[in-house]
This record gives structure tokens, sequence and C-alpha cells, in this order.
């Protein structure tokens, strides 16, 4: 699921000093998995920052909503009548869901309460790790399942670099190098001839973002 | 000839080559390049030009290569994927073979967060494998990147990798050197070698996978100029190993910087005897004049005379 972290506090306090009524809309889809955006969250968040603007004399009225999933119109639309009596959003959900409430609500500024990182798992409790780049060519097939593009600081297709030692990266130590991880997973299932067969370049410029914000459409899905 | 470079007459006439490394200026003066390059013509057969090393910025190696063919010396340009996508690369690779360049080390680069740009946004379009395959494409086909129309004149280029035997998981070392062979490199440079015994091993492997006979695979060399610095290696450069036994020996030594120098002759012998082994990339790190006494006391000297 795609992972977040709140903003710094000081940060949105400066995105709403010019407000005094505002929704603070959480999501109940990934941020509420990874504890950056839910219900409990946005609630802590509004109660802290209503204290913080009580302090300033300049007190700030939040209404609270975490609709099911912020990046659903239909969803996002049961927000209409919260919204239309406010003066600005504070949205906790992924950059997506912010830019859903933006399109439906072109009247009104909607602020990103968190910083979208990546799309991740949970390794273990508290603990999340980017999986996936959504690169749009998945080549998990060729490389025992682990995903070379989101977990090699380099993006090597080919092989570890020379700054692999120990199992970790040079680059950030704690972080498992993904060549490793792919060459003891590919001797566990018997594969290692596989990592000889040279993997072509990538074409970026098809299947990523690289040409422009990507776009599905099915027509049998239509209505 | 593949590319009629000195480096590459040497190994085809079957001598034993020598390279050096040149980092170019953090600026834009010449006289840098002019002060390296007269440490080293004359004592081996060509010098690599290292690309941004390290991530920190330098003067292009496209540029200083061509400086150094202005020099009386042949360069060796090193080109990382880190900094370019394939259109920059196969431009410059156009542009680098017009100026006279005949050899060419296809690297991925340090990464970006070690150097003086931290927040730059890295590349890695392609990896270095890809970068061979590329370069051996339009210098034997004479097309682009998925291109069919052949483009005119030639791409003459001596194409080399890199290879560090010392790095996660060894098993997997030798595969990737002979990946770099079938996608088409000419030789490789190891990463410097310390501990002999592992690269005793890689070497076999290498001899098993048959690579050694499509590819002169040159051992890595770099003096240590103090113990300090050998132990300061050992402990934050990942990918590189260094025996006990010679950080004791540069400990003891009355003046490290000439043990260091005695331990990387020894070295360059030793390597010399190893089957496969067909020349000594010799990286003395902002201590080039030191080349031609190494070259010197390795009796590497005098360098051949190739046509």
């Amino acid at each position: 699921m795609i992972k977040a972290e709140q903003k710094p506090f000081e940060e949105i306090l400066e995105y709403l000093a010019p407000y005094n009524k505002i929704l603070l809309s959480g999501c109940g889809a990934c941020v509420t998995v990874c504890h950056a955006g839910g219900e409990k969250e946005g609630a802590l968040l509004a109660s802290a920052l209503r204290m913080a603007r009580q302090k300033t004399g300049k007190p700030l009225e939040i209404l609270e909503s975490t609709p099911a999933r912020q990046c659903e119109p239909e969803f996002a639309q049961e927000l209409s009548d919260t919204i239309g009596r406010v003066q600005a959003v504070l949205s906790v959900s992924c950059g997506v869901g912010v830019q859903t409430l933006a399109r439906h609500f072109p009247a009104t500024q909607i602020f990103p309460g968190v910083n979208t990182l990546f799309m991740g798992e949970t390794v273990e409790h508290g603990v999340w790790e980017e999986r996936c780049q959504a690169c749009g060519d998945c080549i998990l097939e060729k490389t025992a399942g682990i995903c070379p593009i989101a977990r090699c600081a380099k993006q090597l297709l080919n092989g570890p670099c020379g700054g692999s030692a120990n199992g970790k990266c040079e680059i950030k130590r704690e972080t498992d190098c993904a060549w490793q991880l792919i060459y003891d997973r590919s001797k566990s299932l018997g594969q290692l001839h596989r990592l000889t067969e040279i993997i072509p370049a990538k074409q970026w410029g098809v299947q990523s973002r690289d040409s422009g914000p990507r776009r599905i459409v099915r027509e049998d899905l239509k209505v | 000839m593949k590319s009629g470079s000195n480096l590459e007459k040497v190994f085809v006439n079957g001598h034993f080559a020598v390279t050096a490394e040149l980092g170019p200026p953090k600026n834009n003066d010449v006289s840098v390049i002019q002060r390296k390059v007269d440490f080293l013509r004359g004592y081996v057969d060509a010098v690599n030009i290292t690309d941004n090393q390290t991530a920190i910025v330098r003067m292009s190696s496209i540029a200083t290569s061509a400086f150094v063919i202005q020099m009386g010396m042949e360069p060796v340009m090193q080109m990382v994927t880190r900094d370019r996508n394939r259109i920059a690369m196969q431009s410059d690779l156009f542009g680098a073979t017009a100026l006279g360049i005949k050899n060419i080390v296809c690297l991925t680069g340090d990464h970006h967060t070690f150097g003086n740009q931290v927040n730059a946004k890295n590349v890695h379009d392609l990896d270095s494998v890809q970068l061979i395959n590329l370069v051996k494409t339009m210098r034997d086909e004479k097309t682009l990147m998925g291109g069919e129309e052949k483009f005119e004149g030639d791409i003459k280029l001596f194409i080399g990798g890199a290879a560090n035997p010392f790095a996660d998981p060894f098993e997997f070392r030798a595969l990737r050197t002979a990946k770099k062979a079938a996608a088409g490199v000419d030789f490789i440079q190891t990463q410097c070698i310390y501990d002999m015994e592992r690269f005793k091993e890689w070497m076999k492997m290498i001899r098993d996978l048959g690579v050694h006979e499509k590819v002169h695979i040159m051992a890595g060399i770099t003096p240590l100029k103090s113990a300090g610095m050998a132990r300061y290696m050992a402990k934050n450069v990942a990918g590189i190993t260094i025996p006990d036994a010679i950080i004791d020996r540069m400990a003891k030594a009355a003046k490290g910087s000439e043990e260091g120098i005695k331990i990387c002759v020894e070295q360059i012998q030793e390597v010399r005897e190893i089957e496969g082994v067909h020349g000594v990339h010799i990286m003395a790190i902002e201590w080039e004049q030191m080349i031609s006494k190494i070259t010197e006391m390795a009796g590497l000297l005098p360098r051949p005379k190739v046509e």
C-alpha cells in the first residue's frame, strides 16, 4: 500500500495561518494502515492544531471527517456539504486523495498534511519498506520476486555494484542489498542460471512516468 | 583491431599492460592535467580519466581526455551511467570518438549521495552492463540503441569495464564479469587488490567460466600511503578488504609511504604470475608522482612501442 508520514507540525500551522475554520480530512485506506492519516491520527492532529492556535489568540475551528477512500469520487463527494462550510481543507490522505478533492472542489484550497513516500509493505510492526516504483513493466519474474528498481539505489538490472558488503548496501548500511537478496533467493529456488541472462535496458519512455502521467482506460467497465 | 588504441595493441602483441589513473581537476585549470600527465607519460600504456569519481564535480572526463591527447598521452575515458541518460551517452560517444578518444571504461559510478551534490536526481537509465552493450552495438553494428538505421563513420572504441572481487555476494562476482564479457567488454579493471587469496579465488572462477580467454583482466593496485589510510579504507570503503597482515606491516614500517610502495610492487609481481591476468591498473590516488618509481621497481619499464 501507499506509505506516508505526517508533515512537520510547524509547516502545517503555517499553511493554515490565514484561516479560522477548516476541514481536516483523513482517509480510511492506506494512510490508516500506516498510521499517518487515519481517523485516529486526524483527531490527534486536530487537537494539537486547536491547542496551538488557541495559544496564539486566533482559534481555529476544525471539522473532522475520514472518508473510506479519499481517492474515490463517490467518497470525496460525501464531503461536499462539510466543505461548503469551511474556508480550506487539510487532507492527511496521500497525494492522490489531495488531488481528488482538488478536482472536485475547484473553489477550495486543499493543503497536504502528509508527505507521500512510497509503495511498500509492513516488515514488522511500525516498520515499512519500499517495494514497488510502478515502473509499468514488471520484471519480478526475472529477479526472483525482488525488485531491483525499487530496492537498489542505482536501479541496477544486471547484478550488484561493488558496494555490496555483508548483505548490505553501502549507501544506507541498514538497507539490504537488493542483489544479495535476489542472489540468495535465486539460489534457494535453484534458479541461479537465470542471473546469467543479460536484462536489457528498460523501456522507460514507453511504460513509465517518464512519458507523462499514465492512464488506464477499460472500455468494458465504463458506464 | 577493434579500436587501434595503444592499449589494445599492447594486449594484442602479448605484452603485460599498465594503466594508471588521472583524476580531473575540481575546476577548469588545465595545468593540473598537464602536471599529472608529466608524471605519467612514458610509464604507462594509457591513463584512465575518471568521470566525477565519488560524485564530486570535476572537469568532465571527455574534456580532460581530449586535453590528455593533446599532451601526448592516450586516455581511457571513464563514463558513468549515474549522470547521463542514453541520449546524452550516445551523443558523448560521437563526440569522444571525434576527439580521438579510443578507450572507454563503462561504469555505474559512485552513488551521488557520496559526493557534493547530494540533492541531485540520479539517472541510471542504463546500468554498466547495458552501457557496455550499447558501445559495442555502436562500434560493431553502427546503429544507435534500438535503432536499425546505420550511421556514418566509425565508433572505434576499446571497451572496458570494472569488477570488484571483494564485494558480495562473492559467488556472483565472476558471473557478473561473465555478463560483461557477454555484453561485449574487451578488458576489465578490478577494484584494488589487498586480499590476494580472494583475488586468486576469483580468477579461478573467471578461468572456469572461460572469461579470461575473451577478456583482458587488469589487476587493480593502489599503493597505501600510511597505516592510517589502510585502516580508514578497511573500515569505511564498502567492497574493499585489507588483511590485518598488510595493516600490521604498514604500522610497523619506519616509513609507511615507502612500505606502501614496496607492498604495491610485490602485489604487481604476484598478480603477474596469475594465469589470465594481462595487466595492472595502478590507482595511485593523488599520488601520480609515484607511478614512475612503482613501474620501475616492478620491472614494467620500458613500456613497449607497438604498431
